[in-house]
């Protein structure tokens, strides 16, 4: 569905399901480079099962307008925006990687919004190598290249990919070569330089679970252990075969995790 | 933290898309022979019949051994995922009416395998699906055929049977010009030759029956997506934008973005059309891709001798093979193919159709038969063959002549093929 945050188009996939004030709300935010088509079966589950669903793309990618948001901060001011113009008033924030980052600042500021939160790959500080930030800023193709392989478990590239037929790194590759340039640098960067994950992490008061992948080479399972520790009363699922992007190389496993944490 | 590093073709064309089977430890991919499978309960079996779940349902629309291939051959070319077919045709078929139906129009190299050539000529303009072929060389007339309703333009990497390479950087520019994908049949070239989406090309197909396979065993297709081509921006793709009855109200490329041609092609065309592959067919075709590595370099090899053989033999009119100066596509070829340019390739015999015949009939050791690609060598006529319902001015407009055979040189020693041929030609030549 198209929205206007800001003045500028702002989308949300919703399973071509209009939003009903009379049903529980789940906002799935997307990690760096990615779009709302990243969460294409968990978010498409929610929509069926008795959820309204705002699977959004943040400003500069996907069908949203407008120039990337240059901090998680900005970013999840622009969530509950887009809370308001879809006329919701509370609903739980599922993030990924970039997006946990949102999601948990979601929470912070927002207490009154946010039911529960989600956080999917993630870690504090989220640390960004020098060389994946250089190569970001001057768009070097060696960037997707890092994303692409770093962003998935070492098995991916030979092991069989859940979805038939698809090729996880294929499909990585594709999604970044259709990023404006700069798209990439500004959500790396904002990950980088995102300080404020301790202190939003003592405000959460909804309940937060993490799902974390014991294969993860870009936010490492401890680093996400010990930032679960941060996060009062949290939950941790740990998915075994998985890397980075869980939702494609575990989509049952992240879904059941979600499925369970939000029906508690 | 290392630097990032892919793995090698010859690897991904061992593994990819395949790990040991977690049920049993199999090594070597196992062949799932079953049409259909269970569901974990009522709640399973809606999510993945809706799409909330990644899985199987039914083998018409997906299996696991199919998977496998249809992933690897997706590595291997550099695509986001890859659909196998009954056949390199029905790969061709489930492309275009994936992408357009009555109305939709198509701009084609007119030197195509004859099947193509026919499915576009004939029987689709009966389903109002019009195509006007095009030099495949001539950049200006791929630009001039374009009309406001054309969907795709469709080459072959290296066309049918004179070896005319495709020119993809140019001929994909001139596609995206118009916002319309460039497709192409890369069953000569394979992805060990050519990686097309490299060049530019949106959308491609194997007939998996030729080199993939490799052993002339099986018939199949593949159908691959790069997930570069921007549906929506294209504005001409209904079919992927706007939402869909027969699928819930989906539309494709909101809904899953760089794999809305996938989808569709899945949901839809197997669904409704059924080209499937059989798992049986699939595990042949990876059997053969395990090797693909080895073989195309010997594939290479031998023909480089078997035309040094004919260029200077004088029953020979001339040899149609990029590699020689003599070719017209000499220069793109040393660009585009640097590995090689296939198998695959044409002469004209002095003679016409009378000496054609008698150097098939003397020849012991190619087969006469219409295929491609086997690890046998082959030989056909393809005036009488594969192109036989060509008209004359189709067939000059495909470079071909009453003389012309096809050989498609597979692994023996060369020096037998080479023998081979000598005694073909000196039949020939003794009944002038």
């Amino acid at each position: 569905m198209e929205l206007s945050v800001g003045g500028r188009k702002a989308y949300a996939y919703n399973a071509g399901r209009a939003p009903d004030s009379a049903r529980p709300s789940v906002v799935f935010v997307h990690g760096a480079g990615l779009d709302h088509s990243f969460w294409g079966l968990q978010s498409r589950y929610f929509a069926y099962h008795g959820r309204n669903v705002l699977s959004l793309d943040l400003p500069g990618r996907g069908r949203s307008e407008g120039p990337p948001l240059p901090a998680i901060e900005a970013m999840a001011d622009w969530v509950i925006a887009l809370l308001d113009a879809a006329r919701l008033q509370r609903a739980s924030v599922i993030g990924k990687s970039m997006g946990s980052l949102v999601a948990l600042e979601c929470a912070a500021r927002y207490p009154l919004r946010v039911e529960r939160i989600a956080l999917v790959g993630t870690a504090f500080p989220m640390r960004v190598s020098k060389a994946f930030l250089d190569a970001a800023k001057d768009n070097e193709p060696v960037a997707h290249d890092m994303h692409t392989i770093w962003g998935h478990a070492p098995q991916v590239p030979l092991g069989g990919n859940p979805n038939p037929g698809m090729w996880m790194y294929g499909d990585t590759l594709a999604r970044l070569a259709r990023l404006a340039p700069g798209v990439l640098y500004n959500d790396l960067k904002a990950c980088n330089e995102y300080a404020g994950g301790g202190e939003a992490a003592a405000k959460v008061k909804c309940p937060a679970l993490f799902i974390l992948g014991q294969r993860d080479q870009m936010t490492s399972p401890k680093a996400g252990q010990a930032f679960a520790q941060l996060v009062p009363g949290s939950r941790v699922v740990q998915i075994a075969p998985s890397g980075h992007s869980m939702t494609a190389e575990s989509p049952d496993a992240t879904l059941d995790a979600l499925i369970g944490f939000l029906r508690a | 933290m290392s630097g990032p590093k892919y793995p090698g073709f010859d690897t991904l064309a061992l593994h990819a898309g395949q790990s040991p089977d977690p049920a049993t430890g199999a090594r070597a991919v196992p062949i799932y022979q079953t049409t259909s499978y269970v569901f974990r309960d009522s709640e399973h079996a809606a999510s993945l019949f809706n799409m909330e779940r990644a899985g199987h349902v039914y083998s018409r629309i997906s299996n696991p051994t199919v998977a496998v291939l249809e992933e690897r051959v997706a590595a291997l070319e550099g695509g986001v995922g890859a659909i196998a077919t009954a056949s390199g045709q029905a790969a061709l078929h489930l492309a275009i009416a994936t992408l357009m139906g009555a109305g939709g129009h198509i701009v084609a190299s007119a030197a195509l395998y004859g099947g193509s050539h026919n499915l576009l000529g004939y029987t689709l303009r009966r389903f109002g699906v019009e195509t006007t072929f095009v030099n495949p060389r001539d950049l200006v007339a791929w630009r001039g055929a374009i009309r406001p309703e054309t969907q795709l333009l469709f080459g072959e990497t290296l066309g049918n049977p004179g070896l005319d390479v495709l020119d993809l950087p140019k001929v994909s520019e001139i596609a995206h010009e118009a916002k319309v994908p460039l497709l192409v049949d890369s069953t000569f070239t394979t992805p060990y030759l050519m990686k097309p989406f490299e060049l530019g090309a949106d959308l491609l197909y194997h007939s998996a029956t030729k080199f993939l396979s490799g052993h002339g065993t099986v018939i199949g297709g593949v159908l691959v997506d790069s997930g570069r081509f921007d549906w929506e921006a294209s504005g001409k793709f209904p079919t992927l934008t706007a939402p869909y009855d027969g699928f819930h109200g989906m539309d494709f490329e909101e809904e899953s973005g760089t794999r809305a041609f996938l989808l569709r092609t899945r949901r839809e065309g197997l669904r409704d059309f059924g080209p499937c592959m059989a798992p049986m067919t699939a595990f042949q075709i990876l059997q053969g891709i395990e090797t693909l590595h080895l073989r195309m370099p010997r594939h290479v090899e031998n023909t480089r001798k078997v035309v040094q053989f004919l260029v200077p033999h004088p029953m020979i009119e001339a040899v149609l093979y990029p590699e020689l100066a003599s070719h017209p596509d000499h220069a793109l070829a040393k660009k585009l193919l640097p590995r090689g340019c296939g198998s695959v390739f044409s002469f004209n015999m002095k003679g016409g159709r009378e000496a054609g015949r008698r150097f098939i009939e003397a020849l012991r050791v190619f087969s006469h038969l219409a295929n491609v690609g086997d690890a046998k060598s082959l030989v056909i006529h393809p005036a009488t063959t594969t192109h036989y319902r060509m008209t004359e001015a189709d067939l000059k407009k495909a470079g071909i002549t009453t003389g012309t055979v096809r050989l498609s040189v597979g692994l023996e020693d060369p020096e037998d093929l080479i023998d081979d041929l000598s005694r073909g030609l000196h039949a020939a030549e003794k009944g002038r």
